[in-house]
């Protein structure tokens, strides 16, 4: 066992566990989480020099359309995460982002309105995960998740088309045993398996006080409707909805290549609420004409993390992106980015040891966690705005006004970092509350109310997509 | 060049950044070349171009001084911006955001450090480039 301390050069020394020249890593799971954890790990194992042997477990094929090589998500990379990625030298090129989205556009059932990044600049990326639905005849796109893994293994990773069946000990050491194999040992294990996974159950049974993440259902959709098609219809915006619909909580149709993908979040999310959802006039009329609801490409019901593990490390053991801790709702490959860097940065400079994994890793895990607690606060304001019509009336109201050259953007600034989740929920919270945005909501009061007394023939509706 | 990339498309000769004004942002070059250029008594000196994936502008991070050079789009060229107050943000919470920007200001430093001794020998005559980069 490779119990030790390390000195770069002086004083800096790893109590406990750590890597040395020689170690083995095993990186279970090959998505966003674990081949960013690999891409950092040994780009800073490299600044050290020090050499060690990456092992990435990863049974899907990322670069063949269907289920085979899809890790189920909306596909959008928020601007933080695009900006993280430039700057740490993983570059998203043309190859990989279908669609560079440069707004937001909001529908309700009272109207809509659009809100577009600074300087109409495409700040967001939308991409595919996988090689595409089933229905994909000719990639014209390379996956994400695929382009991060060869990221990854250009770094030196070794990546073996594997399910885990089991992660044990021996010795100390983690273990790892694919179907029909012998255990291997491992200096750290490093679980990115997501929470799709029927391995993180067996994980609760090894000891080390791993209890999985809360989850709920999701749905996801996906319509071929053709590039031309979707630049006509719904541009380069990404649409968000907030509409009265039971169980539903939240909503996005987001323009890709030549697919739409279609997101729905809720309670009890099943076929029958993504039908009302589709059949809605304000879906209806983003979508080009002739759009017919029931022929999709792919349907797929994920599970996403809403409550994060409490202890996602042990010894020599991390648990990084949503077998871990997660961002609430939105941006989770950004969550699984920070994350992952976090495991990478401590298990380099700090060791693997628990308490190293405690002192310097929980920490970003925690800060995630509550702002989580704070992100829930501002979900309840916006299911709130999504019961009543005044409220959406109001918003709508200033936010349009916003987007007059010279008006700041306060509500509109809050909705954009909602929805694209670009910025901590502590910080939009804070901003949701502030006295001025209740002054102009005050102030348009008197519009809001005469609309609404009129009833919903007066609503602003007649302008589902504000940029045609 | 894909129109719905990211970043936002400057035609050929677009001026991104000016030199002397106040940065602000730092950018990443997505797709086609940019000239970084300096001007000095109405002639222009181009310093370098740059490509795909390249950091530029990032002095203004560590600065607070006017840009000292200009940006320039050399053909189409697609840019990324990235805000400086969100960017300092980040390297708080992660200092290792700013590992691959050292880097690349390290190279530079190199370069022209090289530079220095070509301009100093060609200059000289002859001269030996030892007495000049002691780094
Ligand atoms: C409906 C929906 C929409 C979403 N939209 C977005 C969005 O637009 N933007 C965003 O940033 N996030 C979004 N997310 C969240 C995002 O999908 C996740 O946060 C992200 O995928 C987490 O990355 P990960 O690497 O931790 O896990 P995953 O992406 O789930 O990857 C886990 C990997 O582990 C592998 N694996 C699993 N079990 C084993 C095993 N036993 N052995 C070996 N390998 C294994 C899997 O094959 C998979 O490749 C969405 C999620 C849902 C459900």
């Amino acid at each position: 066992m490779v119990t030790g301390r390390i000195d770069f050069e002086g004083d800096g020394q790893i109590e406990g566990a750590a890597l040395v020249d020689g170690s083995r890593v095993a990186v279970i799971g090959g998505g966003p989480a674990g081949a960013l954890f690999t891409y950092f790990l040994l780009d800073m194992a490299d600044r050290v020099d020090l050499k060690i042997d990456v092992d990435i477990y990863e049974p899907r094929l990322f670069a063949e359309p269907g289920p085979i090589g899809c890790n189920m998500c909306g596909g959008i990379i928020s601007e933080t995460l695009v900006q993280n990625l430039a700057t740490d030298g993983v570059f998203l090129s043309t190859d990989v982002v279908q669609r560079g989205i440069d707004s937001y556009v909001l529908h309700t059932d009272v109207g809509s309105v659009r809100i577009a990044t600074p300087n109409d600049e495409m700040r967001i990326a939308a991409v595919h995960r996988g090689g595409g639905p089933r229905d994909v005849t000719e990639s014209r796109w390379e996956s994400f998740d695929h382009h991060l893994l060869e990221n990854a293994v250009e770094r030196g990773a070794n990546v073996i088309h594997a399910r885990v069946d089991e992660i044990g000990r021996i010795d100390g050491r983690p273990t790892i045993k694919v179907h029909g194999g012998e255990p291997r040992a491992y200096d750290l294990a490093v679980i990115a398996t997501g929470v799709n996974t029927s391995l993180l159950k067996s994980l609760e049974g090894l000891g080390i006080g791993y209890l999985r993440p809360k989850l709920t259902k999701t749905l996801i959709r996906e319509y071929l409707v053709g590039a031309d098609e979707i630049g006509r219809s719904l541009g380069t915006s990404m649409h968000v909805f907030l509409l009265d619909l039971p169980r539903l909580e939240f909503a996005a149709v987001i323009p890709k290549g030549d697919y739409v993908t279609m997101c729905l979040l809720g309670e009890d999310i099943d076929n029958a609420l993504a039908e009302t959802f589709a059949a809605a006039p304000q879906v209806r009329a983003i979508m080009p004409p002739g759009w017919d609801p029931a022929a999709r490409s792919c349907q797929c019901l994920p599970h996403i993390n809403v409550h994060g593990v409490d202890k996602p490390f042990a010894e020599r053991v991390v648990f990084i992106g949503d077998s871990g801790v997660t961002r609430l709702y939105k941006d989770g490959i950004g969550a699984a980015y920070r994350t992952a860097k976090a495991a990478a940065r401590t298990a380099i400079f700090e060791g693997v040891s628990e308490g190293a994994f405690r002192d310097h890793f929980l920490p970003v895990c925690r800060a995630i966690q509550g702002d989580n607690r704070i992100g829930a606060y501002a979900f309840v304001l916006t299911r709130v705005a999504q019961r009543f019509r005044i409220l959406r009336r109001a918003i709508l109201a200033i936010a349009r006004d916003e987007q007059r050259p010279g008006r700041r953007p306060r509500l509109s600034g809050v909705l954009w970092d909602i929805f694209s989740g670009s910025a901590p929920y502590g910080d939009i919270f804070r901003r949701m509350v502030d006295p001025v945005l209740a002054v102009r909501g005050i102030m348009a009061l008197p519009g809001v109310l005469v609309a609404t007394v009129r009833g919903p023939a007066a609503a602003v509706a007649a302008n589902p997509n504000p940029r045609r | 060049m894909s129109s719905a990339a990211l970043g936002r498309f400057y035609e050929d000769g677009e001026v991104v950044v000016h030199q002397g004004d106040v940065g602000d942002s730092l950018f990443v070059v997505q797709d086609g070349l940019v000239e970084i250029l300096v001007e000095e008594d109405g002639s222009e000196v181009v310093l370098r171009t740059a490509g795909r994936n390249e950091v530029l502008g990032e002095m203004a991070i560590f600065e607070h001084l006017p840009r000292s050079a200009t940006i320039r789009a050399r053909g189409r060229a697609r840019i990324l911006t990235l805000d400086k107050r969100n960017f300092l943000r980040r390297i708080n919470e992660d200092p290792s955001l700013a590992f691959r920007m050292i880097e690349t200001m390290s190279h530079r430093v190199r370069e022209l450090s090289h530079e220095v001794v070509e301009l100093q020998a060609a200059l000289a005559g002859h001269g030996s480039p030892a007495e000049v980069v002691e780094h």
